[in-house]
């Protein structure tokens, strides 16, 4: 009950904090619209370069073209709405490092809620659409046959996909209570593991697999639950009930994530850097 | 509540920092760091407290400590009842802090809107936010800023908007880090003389962590400074320049060059041109000394300059040393 409280508490705080962010980037209305803009130009430029790459091939390890884009839709648009939700996460060495994260501990919000909303930006909102986008033309081209499970699966895997990406973004945060320049470390996992994700499991070594499947779990953003979709075989000969397991697995990495933010700050108030 | 304790009460509270030094590739060597080497003080409720010492002597991280930021590693630290390190997020709204030199207030968005995200944020019932609100604008002259861009704001003026964001909920006591650090003296003067107020009218406890003797002098009767994460003085300020035989000094700026000036409660330190250096001590008022200046000497100009703490601290432990 108690953690009810708090976490009803930690949302109302990040509504707050985020609309004070929208708020402040509407001062720059231009550049709003510019670099909303140009994310959205950045994130094309990334599926052209693969498109480009079809006209070469006709499929990638099997793979064709409307196979990758799902992919690639899936894990764009599940990384894209974790970024726009915590995505400046990656900020919290800068403010372990200046000191400002102390003007957040002395506020009557959970610290974790005021981090994650810190410079909430509409922005991002540009790399979501992109992805759905992406994801709405690959859905036009595939020959998929439907069944209600299937179109179930579609939601369940975007918000277990998003939770994934939300427990990494947090877990990168807490490791930046320890190494306060670590943020290209984080980046390495979060904008390293979307694009990982772009491309079929078939392409990557067998360890790899392995090591995105049991050790950082971001298989189960797109790769599992999309094999099921597709009906291609599952990654390391998984079994068919994994394709549904997403949002498990999304809370337990974010329990870990929680568990991960609490060591992370109680160090931090203990020794003050 | 445990009034009988003090409303701030600290009982041989320490902490220890570890400190991890590289002393080669992987290698560190781990030294362990009393940032703040168990202090034990109680403040009363309406207290008005000065906390003052070197940089480093561990001023911070007492603030820190009181506040709930950081975990005290040995002690018993009680505010208002309430454990800080424990209950964090219970405390803050019953307590408020200014951070001299980190603002709160949003950046780029017009003062009041910071305003209005600590009335949501605090839960801060609407009529008592009005009135609050109107309270400080109207003693801290914040009336014409509330529109404006918090960047397009002078130091000073942010100062007494910052200062003013902390104190929308009624905390019971106001923790303030170097408020007056880097403003002009109209700025100073408009801060101390409402720090004055809010503790005499609004009984709110004040502790300030300062530079500036000044601020002190007008605001606190009571002192305590930190040296060496140890508290080393406890009381009035007289009793500081005493314990430091601290001496203030008043630079007189005569109308041309004289021979040294003869007064019986001070000395002349310096003399260059027509501009003199008198000292004297620091716990005498430096009125009857102006006043006899004047009628004795055609005076241009007047100043009087603080000893620092620093000087003062030195003297004190010099003292020790000898008695």
């Amino acid at each position: 009950m108690a953690e009810y409280g708090r976490v009803r508490e930690g949302v109302r705080a990040y509504g707050l904090i985020a609309g004070m962010w929208v708020r402040s980037t509407m001062v720059y209305r231009a550049s709003f619209v510019m670099t909303t803009f140009g994310n959205f130009a950045a994130t094309f430029f990334d599926f052209v370069a693969i498109m480009l790459m079809f006209s070469r091939v006709d499929s990638l390890a099997g793979w064709s073209l409307p196979e990758v884009a799902f992919l690639y839709g899936l894990s764009a648009v599940a990384f894209g709405m974790a970024d726009l939700l915590i995505g400046s996460m990656d900020r919290l060495g800068r403010r372990v490092r200046d000191g400002t994260l102390d003007t957040l501990l002395v506020r009557p919000a959970p610290v974790l809620a005021q981090v994650a909303a810190d410079r909430f930006a509409l922005r991002r909102l540009g790399r979501v659409t992109q992805g759905a986008l992406v994801l709405g033309w690959s859905l036009s081209r595939l020959e998929v046959a439907w069944t209600p499970l299937k179109l179930l699966l579609m939601p369940v895997m975007v918000a277990g996909g998003c939770g994934i990406f939300c427990a990494v973004f947090v877990a990168g945060a807490a490791f930046q209570f320890l190494a306060q320049d670590a943020s290209e470390v984080q980046n390495a996992f979060t904008y390293g593991g979307t694009t990982l994700l772009q491309y079929p499991p078939a392409v990557f070594t067998e360890e790899l697999v392995r090591g995105v499947t049991f050790v950082l779990p971001l298989a189960f953003v797109n790769w599992v639950p999309a094999a099921y979709v597709l009906g291609r075989p599952y990654p390391l000969g998984l079994p068919g009930w994994t394709a549904f397991v997403s949002p498990l697995v999304a809370l337990a990495c974010c329990a870990l994530a929680g568990l991960a933010w609490r060591a992370g700050l109680r160090s931090y108030r203990s020794t003050g850097s | 509540m445990a009034d009988g304790e003090g409303f701030i009460a600290l009982e041989k509270v320490g902490k220890v920092f570890e400190v991890r030094k590289k002393t080669g590739f992987l290698k560190r060597e781990r030294r362990e760091v009393r940032a703040v080497d168990s202090i034990s003080f109680t403040v009363a409720r309406g207290e008005m407290v000065g906390y003052i010492g070197p940089n480093g002597a561990g001023k911070s991280t007492t603030i820190k400590m009181l506040t709930g930021i950081l975990t005290p590693t040995s002690g018993r630290l009680r505010v208002a009842g309430i454990d800080p390190s424990r209950e964090r997020t219970r405390l803050a709204s019953r307590i408020g802090v200014v951070f001299g030199q980190r603002t709160t207030l949003w950046w780029d968005l017009p003062l009041t809107d910071s305003y209005r995200l600590a009335h949501r944020m605090y839960r801060i019932p609407d009529a008592r936010y009005r009135e609050n609100l109107a309270r400080c604008v109207e003693l801290l002259e914040l009336g014409d800023l509330l529109d404006v861009p918090v960047r397009q704001l002078s130091l000073g003026q942010r100062m007494r908007g910052d200062i003013a964001a902390a104190l929308l909920h009624d905390p019971e006591v106001l923790y303030l880090d170097e408020p007056t650090i880097g403003l002009d003296v109209v700025s100073k003067a408009k801060v101390r003389g409402f720090l004055k107020e809010l503790n005499a009218e609004r009984g709110t406890t004040v502790m300030l962590t300062t530079h500036d003797l000044t601020d002190i002098e007008q605001l606190c009767s009571r002192v305590m400074v930190i040296d060496h994460g140890r508290l080393v003085y406890d009381g009035s300020l007289t009793g500081l320049h005493a314990a430091g035989e601290g001496e203030r000094t008043l630079v007189v700026d005569l109308e041309r060059e004289l021979p040294p000036i003869e007064v019986p409660s001070a000395r002349v330190v310096r003399v260059e041109g027509p501009r003199q250096w008198l000292a004297f001590p620091a716990g005498q008022s430096a009125a009857p000394l102006v006043a006899h200046l004047a009628a004795a000497y055609p005076l241009v100009d007047l100043s009087v300059r603080e000893p620092d703490i620093e000087a003062v601290i030195a003297k004190m432990y010099a003292e020790k040393a000898v008695s």
